[in-house]
């Protein structure tokens, strides 16, 4: 069974690199098949984990009836697809929402308040100074209220170049990330599918 | 009283987190564990939004024959099969379903993802053939960080790990804390809108 699983395992990576070459029938069966067993996933894994030891277990063996009634508004969920009773689909939607009240305080702290915290470090060296120009012509560059003309048009290209450098250090990690990947998948072909390397 | 209800909860609830995050009363707890309860139970039915709009999706392709329909079966085939596979025989380790997800799932997960390096690289000396300052200084920043990071960086040069230390340190911080500073205010901004009933996109269309 397991070189079986290696043998469909290689023959669906073989599948998606072959969009290299072009779009074909072969990387369009893989792609609706990852789409599918992905979303297929799901499924089992949420009803174990959240459903049975969330809802069922409390319910049923716990006896905890009050469940029941979040239990029905999660229910309505499924009008939505339903031109009559959608409205009911916007009660669990509205009870997800509510926590958005907590984001208000905790976003403020955690996003705002202790990085401006960190940025307000005395300006003793070069260093210092850069991240506290970098970080104040970023914060104006988004300042859409006033127009970048003029000197502070100029000071606002600085954090176009500041931003520049921040992208590229993500985009460097993300190449050295899917470079890893694909060294994985060259290793899994030559290695466990061929056995040409030990 | 259709989309009202709804709001009012919307708003009542928003504005007890608020007070439950200033007053940490035993009541604001038990009403927050309550909430989490309810929540909890409520969730995973979202699920199934999910799986009926993908669903719909492929039966109506196949039912239009729409181009490339046949595809959408093996979509329908791939989700269901490994659902009930899943309730069948569970998703402890060595059942069918983590067969699947060993088997299919991650290789063409890993795969998928793993093509992007290819199309990064192209997407890079696009930038680079643009002779545009902003973008070269992107792909300097780039290159310098991947060198940085491996052991052929310190071969070609010791001054590449130190460069991309300070690249990682210096300009990257300043960069991340200004955009991070405006995703906070943007995040609160929004956060506000919703709970004072400005925000009201989620609950969709009709009365």
């Amino acid at each position: 069974m397991e070189t079986f699983g290696v043998w469909i395992a290689a023959i669906l990576t073989l599948f998606i690199f072959s969009f290299l070459y072009k779009e074909n029938p072969f990387y369009r069966f893989a792609e609706h098949l990852l789409v599918g067993v992905s979303a297929g996933y799901i499924i089992p894994y949420t009803y174990y984990n959240v459903f049975v030891p969330y809802a069922w277990n409390p319910i049923i063996n716990k006896h905890e009836y009050i469940l029941i009634l979040p239990a029905i508004i999660g229910v309505f969920y499924i009008f939505r697809f339903s031109r009559k009773l959608s409205w009911l689909s916007r009660y669990p939607i509205a009870f997800s929402m509510g926590i958005v009240g907590m984001y208000v305080p905790l976003t403020m702290q955690a996003n705002v308040l202790v990085q401006m915290r960190s940025a307000m470090l005395p300006l003793t060296n070069i260093n210092t100074i850069l991240i506290f120009i970098g970080t104040v012509s970023i914060l104006l560059y988004f300042f859409f209220s006033k127009a970048h003309k003029g000197l502070y048009g100029k000071f606002t290209s600085i954090g176009i170049w500041f931003m520049m450098i921040g992208f590229g250090s993500a985009f460097g990690y993300t190449v050295m990330a899917r470079i890893s990947l694909l060294i994985g998948r060259i290793q899994f072909l030559l290695k466990d599918w061929l056995h040409l390397m030990k | 009283m259709k989309r009202q209800l709804p709001l009012i909860i919307v708003i009542g609830l928003g504005f007890l987190f608020v007070i439950h995050v200033f007053v940490p009363h035993p009541i604001s707890q038990d009403f927050f564990d309550w909430f989490q309860k309810w929540i909890k139970v409520i969730s995973p039915f979202a699920l199934s939004l999910g799986i009926m709009s993908l669903t719909t999706v492929h039966y109506h392709k196949i039912k239009k024959k729409a181009p490339n329909w046949p595809y959408s079966y093996v979509t329908l085939i791939g989700l269901y099969v490994t659902a009930l596979t899943g309730f069948i025989w569970g998703i402890e380790e060595g059942t069918p379903f983590m067969w699947i997800f060993r088997n299919l799932n991650v290789p063409m997960g890993a795969t998928m993802f793993s093509l992007l390096a290819f199309y990064i690289a192209s997407a890079a000396y696009k930038a680079f053939r643009a002779r545009n300052l902003e973008a070269t200084v992107l792909l300097i920043a780039a290159v310098i960080v991947m060198l940085g990071r491996v052991s052929i960086g310190n071969a070609i040069s010791h001054w590449i790990p130190d460069a991309t230390i300070w690249l990682l340190n210096v300009p990257n911080l300043a960069a991340q804390r200004g955009i991070g500073l405006g995703v906070g205010l943007g995040m609160v901004a929004t956060s506000l809108k919703i709970i004072l009933g400005i925000e009201r996109s989620y609950l969709g269309g009709g009365d």
